[in-house]
């Protein structure tokens, strides 16, 4: 009798099954040589000649691809392989049954780590049940999308009440007395930091260059966070700064650089972000693995090939007013207070308690407060916190925005919410809906990977941007593997997609009526749902 | 769609010209009320311009409570006057049951006060009245000003005239400034307090337009000002700006314009001007006004002012003689009630434009 090792790792435990049609496979290896996992090996089995089964000498060697059972190279379904094979002859199935999150805990003994969102979107998402329903019609007119003039523009930056801005008046004319605190005019769509570490230096390189074109071929004056770590020297010392806003999260990465460097900025970033928490994984500091921490990698952020892991909280801050203190004040002396700094958490419970606080800083100096929901991406976390932890953007940003509005203070200090925008197809919506709940502006990270060209899914297919084997060369760190990326197309298609955000932006704001960004204008939205129409007040529809 | 009407004179004016102004405005099916504000008066009440005049309507209840108000805090009366009423069958109105105009003396314990605490106990005795009134829904008050008379009523703007016997001209009731409106804000509850004109110290707007930006407005004023209530027309929006920028930050009202429908950004970048522009669009987003809208105000010098949306998608035209300037919805009106004027000299304003007629009915056009 056959002996089974019941606790070894089977096919049947692997959460993707390799299929291969042996009548149309030609053995040209190309699956092999494409798969970034090694998931896939050429090998040789033994094969009986004939039915006979008495007949030892029956046996022929064939060569066959085989699926690799393994922690580190089981299939991620990315479906590279399907997409080389020249005859379909190759397929890969998600396996309904798989145990693999259960045999890896048991036999590694350590948490699960894995990149992509949250993969217990079960409920139905909020902003896909809220609707624009006050169409502008025969109480005012619809505007024309394509030939009135529309400004889709917010600002970054501490905004003062205007009893606050010191203005005097000398004859007709009001005039400026005092400083007061920078304000930037940026387009409300963010790319939302991911740092050269967790994206590919060719992806980020695209990201950048779109960025640039944007700002000056486009008119769209987007700005593009750097994540944690760190960028070039020459880029900080360029002119194309000026689209960047620096992180700072609690690992401090990259900024012996940037300080370094400073004598030799020749113009401020945008901004300044403070981050503290992540949507994916709130509580958690930033996660780079030791197999992504590639040469320039230790070069940029000066660091030895290990892995990094920033702590979950910046070290010497105890409490949201020594923050302000502290570090919102020493990034705004930097830069002579000259750049807006603002602070990135994770939605939580408890985002109304921090904002309310920032809104009552007495310097002024707090610049804008981006709010991550639970539906954000990362390049790694561990499972458990992709999975479990978080806050759904939707309420969260309301609650704050309301929270604003109770003090009269709305806008003071701006809003920016992301977390799974365009996740079910439609950035423009999503965005659009945040804005008329209260966001001044909207960051999305995940989508820009979507747009070049990730094969991941939210329904666990890849989500291996943590190993740095990304098969679309996006979050990779082995030059064969990111040189899959074509930079320059890259970056026209997030250019593209920009310009088609921006219509449709036009086309959703004509029909209610505003050319100008419709912040907290809740009466534009119904939804087909009580609770939502409850929690978030705004009309309900049915 | 509102029409609105607001005419300025060198002689006094009786209501009845608004009236006239509006008449041919009227638009077919809406009979939803008629309202209007006169300012700077005449008549019986030329020579108490310093006192305050309460105008209200109420239930007899209505009336009592309010009088208890002004007795507790001191106020006396000094005139009293109330409309004619000629209560014919047939007529479209929903009159209320007392309507009051009384002049007042300000208490003693004010005799020596300042302009601004005199304003303060106006402004609190008018809350307080509209408070108790609204308690038990026994009247509105639509001002406690000096030299200010207000009337709204819901019905026929023809029949209400009758009612009121305003059509037939009387030297006791008169203004050198008279805003009207002959409808009421439909896309709401038909409420007086809904009815264009709104006044507050001093200050009268009425609109013709839908605020888009109704929600943002409203959201930002609640907290800015202890008088910025009711809200029962997005229109209100439009007064309590004026009033914040002009009154309370001391603005002048040059910056309606900048802070309703701001410049575009590269427009401003181009201004000598720029700081101050961008800071009055970022500070002030949440007053910014985004639909279609023609306004027209009073401001408490008497003054009338004129402006538009950013995309001149609402009428207005301005006309002119050496006695009168008008300012309405439609040439029509102006037509029925100047039918002599040069109209080489009427003014159609731009959407970049803020019209001022000054007290000697000069029309000064700023350009934003």
């Amino acid at each position: 009798m056959a002996a089974v090792k019941i606790n070894e790792l089977h096919k049947s435990d692997l959460p993707w099954i390799v299929e291969i049609d042996e009548s149309k496979c030609i053995q040209c290896g190309k699956c092999c040589a494409v798969c970034s996992f090694n998931s896939i090996s050429p090998c040789v089995e033994l094969r009986k000649k004939s039915a006979n089964l008495s007949d030892s000498e029956n046996t022929e060697k064939a060569l066959v691809i085989k699926q690799n059972i393994g922690f580190e190279n089981h299939c991620r379904g990315c479906g590279m392989c399907e997409a080389v094979c020249p005859n379909g002859a190759i397929k890969v199935i998600r396996n309904n049954d798989d145990m693999y999150a259960i045999r890896y805990r048991a036999e590694k003994g350590e948490s699960l780590k894995r990149g992509g969102r949250s993969n217990l979107n079960t409920e139905g998402r909020t902003l896909d049940k809220i609707k624009i329903g006050r169409i502008s019609q025969m109480t005012d007119p619809s505007l024309d999308p394509l030939r009135h003039t529309f400004e889709i523009k917010t600002q970054l930056g501490r905004v003062l009440s205007a009893d606050k801005l010191g203005f005097e008046v000398n004859g007709n004319k009001i005039v400026e007395t005092k400083t007061l605190p920078p304000n930037r005019w940026i387009y409300p769509i963010i790319f939302a930091d991911m740092s050269i570490g967790a994206l590919s230096s060719r992806m980020w390189e695209a990201i950048a260059i779109a960025t640039a074109y944007l700002n000056e071929k486009c008119g769209m004056p987007i700005c593009m966070g750097t994540g944690e770590g760190g960028i070039p020297v020459n880029l900080l010392k360029s002119r194309y700064l000026k689209y960047m806003i620096l992180q700072i999260a609690s690992g401090h990465f990259g900024w012996n650089r940037i300080i370094e460097t400073m004598p030799e900025m020749t113009e401020d970033p945008a901004g300044i972000l403070i981050k503290i928490g992540q949507g994916a994984k709130p509580g958690d500091g930033g996660l780079l693995m030791a197999n992504k921490v590639s040469k320039y990698v230790q070069e940029i952020r000066g660091v030895p090939k290990a892995d990094l892991m920033s702590p979950p909280t910046h070290q010497g801050l105890y409490s949201i007013e020594e923050s302000v203190q502290k570090m919102f004040l020493s990034m705004n002396a930097a830069f002579n207070f000259r750049v807006p700094v603002a602070i990135k958490v994770a939605a939580s419970v408890t985002s109304v308690s921090v904002y309310n606080n920032l809104l009552r800083d007495p310097y002024n100096i707090v610049g804008g407060f981006f709010l991550d929901g639970f539906a954000g991406g990362t390049g790694a976390a561990h499972e458990i916190s992709l999975n479990h932890t978080g806050h759904p953007i939707t309420s969260k940003l309301r609650d704050c925005y309301l929270a604003a509005v109770h003090q009269g203070r709305q806008g003071e200090i701006p809003l920016f919410a992301g977390g799974g925008l365009g996740q079910t197809g439609s950035f423009a919506g999503d965005a659009f809906k945040l804005i008329c709940l209260g966001a001044n502006g909207v960051f999305s990270g995940r989508l820009l990977l979507q747009i070049a060209g990730c094969c991941g899914n939210d329904t666990e297919k890849c989500n291996a941007c943590s190993t740095g084997n990304c098969p679309a060369g996006i979050t990779a760190q082995k030059e064969c593997l990111s040189k899959r990326l074509d930079v320059d197309k890259v970056a026209e298609n997030i250019v593209n997609f920009m310009i088609a955000t921006d219509t449709e932006l036009r086309k959703l704001m004509a029909s209610v009526g505003c050319s100008t960004l419709p912040v907290g204008r809740s009466d534009a939205l119904i939804t087909v749902d009580k609770h939502i129409s409850k929690r978030l007040d705004i009309q309900y529809s049915i | 769609m509102c029409r609105i009407g607001a005419i300025k004179s060198k002689k006094f004016l009786h209501p009845s010209l608004a009236l006239k102004l509006m008449r041919s405005q009227q638009e077919g099916h809406d009979d939803s009320g008629f309202a209007f504000v006169m300012q700077d008066l005449g008549g019986i009440f030329e020579h108490h311009k310093d006192l305050p005049i309460i105008s209200m309507a109420g239930t007899v209840e209505g009336i009592r409570k309010t009088e208890d108000i002004l007795i507790n805090k001191g106020f006396k009366s000094v005139l009293q006057w109330s409309p004619h009423i000629s209560s014919k069958k047939g007529l479209k109105i929903e009159p209320m049951p007392n309507y009051m105009f009384v002049v007042v003396q300000y208490p003693k314990s004010h005799k020596y006060a300042t302009k601004e605490e005199k304003e303060e106990l106006l402004i609190d005795t008018y809350l307080e009245i509209r408070k108790v009134l609204e308690e038990d829904n026994s009247g509105y008050i639509y001002a406690f000003w000096p030299d200010t008379l207000v009337l709204k009523e819901i019905g026929s703007p023809k029949d209400i005239g009758t009612y009121f016997n305003l059509w037939e001209e009387s030297p006791e009731l008169c203004a050198k400034v008279i805003t009207a409106q002959c409808r009421q804000n439909t896309n709401y509850d038909i409420v007086r307090y809904a009815a264009h004109p709104f006044f507050l110290e001093g200050y009268t707007v009425l609109v013709n337009g839908e605020n888009t930006f109704f929600e943002k407005n409203r959201d930002y004023q609640k907290c800015l000002n202890r008088a910025y209530i009711g809200f029962e027309s997005d229109s209100q929006c439009f007064l309590y700006t004026l009033h914040y920028l002009n009154k309370v930050l001391k603005w002048p009202v040059q910056y309606f314009k900048q802070v309703i429908t701001p410049l575009p950004l590269e427009k401003i970048e181009q201004r000598p001007d720029k700081e101050v522009l961008l800071r009055i669009k970022a500070s002030l987003a949440n007053l910014e006004i985004n639909g279609p809208n023609t306004i027209l105000g009073v401001l408490p010098n008497y003054n009338m002012i004129c402006v538009c949306d950013s995309k001149k998608l609402r009428p207005v035209v301005i006309g002119q003689n050496d006695d009168m300037v008008v300012m309405t919805s439609e040439v029509a009106g102006i037509n029925d009630i100047m039918p002599d004027r040069d109209i080489s000299k009427d003014i159609y304003p731009t959407e970049s434009e803020t019209v001022i007629v000054k007290n000697d009915l000069t029309v000064e056009r700023w350009q934003q």
